[in-house]
């Protein structure tokens, strides 16, 4: 037994276009132990959610290589009962959109009660008792009357409160978190990060944290797994990477972020978008085309994911002479309101 | 929600009342009234003008119409001129007629549609959906009449199996247990003609809700929380998908009392439908008035069916 509580192993998860399968993560590898927090971050289209919906097998019609060892067990492996009992289990899952994860027509109680029930977590006549105390401790006042409420006559924050009841109900071992602030003001997502931060330090649950939210991560991160069109790009623990970052795409997206003292100056924008999953060039390095000033002889073919530093990976060889200073124009000016929008968002 | 019922009763009155004038008025334009058509030409005018003062013809409208409702109110429908008995007789006979078939197809509507519809939406783009979806586009583009015209020839004619018209067979006593099953028996060919091709809405609503609702955020929330796949289903995708299908609920149970006029030609079956188009064509408006008022109440009747439905199905629709 290792003392990793989660090691993906080479996973591969393909789609359906047109008749052909196309990853769209494509031979990732990642351990997470227990009490620690990694961030999975990228921008859209990276593949950080199709990880986590891997992981937690919610895809329905993707194939998958590869191995997820959780608690001893191949979950790629198990079969639809088995791997029931591990979601919202021992694993489980915070989502997205507060305004759309809640069921509209069950009230609030009955849908933590019906994860308790699903894993006999509590005897019955407990569980509506519990679901209460769940309610409170996620920090939703009056729980009683907001378990007997509807989903629809909740605020955003309240509604990811109740998400989060519904993920720690039964003490996961391991918390899938998918971008769980995205969808809130940014007043409610520092409440939102500090009580995700609290549970798991009281759970001692190792958390997968993704997020395109650098300010996230910084505040949230052990570890930090930059993602780039399906692949790990770098891996290094938080302070390292944010203090020496090495990927070109690492570098392109902490220098993207706008801080206060660059009010009235340029902001750097990365060129160009994450290409579709069935028109990339699989064989080289993916972030090529996007830092097109870097010569063709800096990349590696079939680039590989390499240890320079301990605990710190980088994939291919582009990262060594590369400097953004050659970008040349690839600037836009910012000024005060665009600086308040990307800084609300805290948007790469 | 018994404050929502209450409420969404309360706007009801109004509308009963706004239509109640309404079906007397047009009944009040159509020119001549109960003594210019049915008399004999060499009575005086003078006693034809004194019955007309009798029977309160040639009082003003409010006064007309008041007389019309209380009469109504006390059960006094007036009576039919073609039939030569009272309104309420001629139409009691065929409302229990038409209640039976439309509760007949109503149920295999549901029974049918919502099977369909769950396992078409379920499996979507397998061969069992383009098999089920493929008969709900040519059910759409069946009329009734034919569909109706085919079964009757095919079962009933050419096989036998079934009875090709009339509501009940001869010489039964009413309330025995032949009667009742020659009854039933008499409702089988019309209700499937009426159910087969009126399930197809059903279906394709449910079918549609179904595909919408398995990628919302939610069901994958509760797959997360490691709800079996079939609960997943049963549980929370169903039932959020049948709320169109609830709004229409009210509707379709009135447009199935107001009778299938086509069905109940061709299977020469004494219903509503038919008795509405005979009023009209034998020019009977004590009956037709009443009918039309029938049907109004029905509307407003199946409105509100459908509000306290989805209500009970859909809490974000409860008034507070």
């Amino acid at each position: 037994m290792s003392e990793n509580l989660l090691e993906v192993k080479n996973l591969t998860t393909a789609f359906k276009i047109g008749g052909e399968y196309f990853p769209a993560v494509d031979d990732v590898s990642l351990n997470i132990k227990p009490n620690e927090v990694l961030a999975l971050v990228g921008e859209s289209g990276s593949g950080k959610s199709a990880t986590a919906f891997s992981l937690m097998g919610l895809h329905t019609k993707a194939r998958m290589e590869g191995e997820v060892n959780f608690l001893g067990r191949n979950l790629l492996k198990l079969n639809e009962g088995k791997m029931n009992k591990i979601r919202g289990g021992d694993m489980a899952m915070i989502f997205q959109d507060p305004m759309t994860a809640l069921n509209p027509l069950m009230k609030v109680k009955q849908q933590i009660i019906e994860t308790l029930k699903i894993h006999n977590t509590k005897p019955k006549n407990e569980r509506e008792s519990y679901a209460i105390e769940l309610l409170d401790r996620v920090g939703i006042p009056r729980p009683k009357r907001v378990g007997e409420a509807y989903p629809h006559e909740l605020s955003g924050g309240m509604r990811q409160r109740v998400v989060i009841a519904i993920a720690i109900a039964n003490r996961p071992k391991m918390l899938i978190a998918d971008e769980p602030t995205t969808a809130l003001d940014v007043t409610i997502q520092a409440q939102i990060l500090d009580l995700i931060r609290e549970l798991q330090e009281e759970l001692n649950s190792g958390v997968l944290l993704i997020t395109h939210d650098l300010g996230v991560v910084a505040e949230m991160a052990d570890r930090v797994a930059v993602m780039y069109a399906g692949q790990i790009v770098e891996v290094a623990p938080a302070r390292e990477l944010f203090k020496n970052p090495q990927h070109p795409y690492t570098k392109s997206l902490l220098n993207s972020l706008p801080t206060e003292d660059m009010l009235g100056k340029k902001l750097h924008v990365i060129q160009g978008v994450v290409p579709a999953l069935d028109k990339m060039d699989r064989t080289g390095c993916r972030f090529a085309p996007r830092i097109p000033w870097v010569p063709a002889s800096e990349h590696e073919y079939n680039p590989q994911l390499r240890e320079i530093a301990p605990g710190h990976h980088v994939r291919c060889t582009c990262y060594k002479n590369f400097s953004l200073e050659d970008a040349g124009e690839t600037y836009v000016d910012i000024d005060e309101h665009e600086y308040e929008m990307a800084t609300r968002g805290g948007n790469v | 929600m018994l404050k929502f019922t209450i409420r969404r009763l309360l706007i009801t009155f109004p509308q009963l009342v706004i239509l109640s004038i309404l079906v007397f008025f047009l009944g009040s334009l159509m020119p001549g009234d109960a003594l210019s058509g049915l008399l004999d030409p060499n009575i005086p005018a003078e006693a034809i003008q004194a019955k007309r003062e009798e029977l309160g013809l040639d009082n003003p409208w409010y006064i007309q119409y008041r007389d019309w409702i209380f009469a109504m109110f006390q059960g006094d429908f007036g009576t039919s001129i073609f039939h030569q008995r009272p309104v309420m007789d001629v139409i009691g006979d065929r409302l229990m007629n038409t209640v039976w078939l439309s509760l007949f197809s109503t149920i295999l509507i549901y029974l049918i549609g919502l099977p369909l519809g769950l396992v078409s939406g379920r499996y979507n783009d397998s061969l069992l959906d383009n098999t089920i979806t493929g008969y709900t586009y040519l059910g759409f583009a069946t009329p009734q009449f034919i569909f109706g015209l085919v079964i009757l020839w095919l079962f009933g004619y050419n096989l036998g199996w079934f009875p090709t018209g009339g509501s009940v067979g001869p010489g039964l006593e009413p309330g025995s247990i032949d009667y009742i099953l020659s009854k039933i028996n008499h409702l089988v060919l019309p209700s499937f003609a009426i159910a087969l091709i009126g399930l197809v809405g059903t279906v394709q609503y449910l079918r549609s809700g179904i595909i919408e609702t398995k990628q919302k955020d939610f069901i994958i929330l509760a797959r997360a929380k490691g709800v079996k796949e079939s609960s997943v289903y049963n549980r929370h995708i169903f039932r959020n998908s049948i709320l169109p299908i609830a709004a229409f609920f009210g509707y379709e149970i009135v447009a199935l009392l107001g009778g299938s006029i086509f069905i109940e030609m061709i299977y020469s079956y004494p219903g509503m439908g038919r008795l509405f188009l005979d009023s009209i064509s034998t020019r009977d408006f004590s009956v037709a008035n009443v009918l039309i008022l029938f049907y109004g109440i029905l509307a407003i009747l199946g409105a509100l069916l459908s509000d306290i439905i989805l209500s009970i199905v859909d809490p974000r629709i409860r008034i507070k």
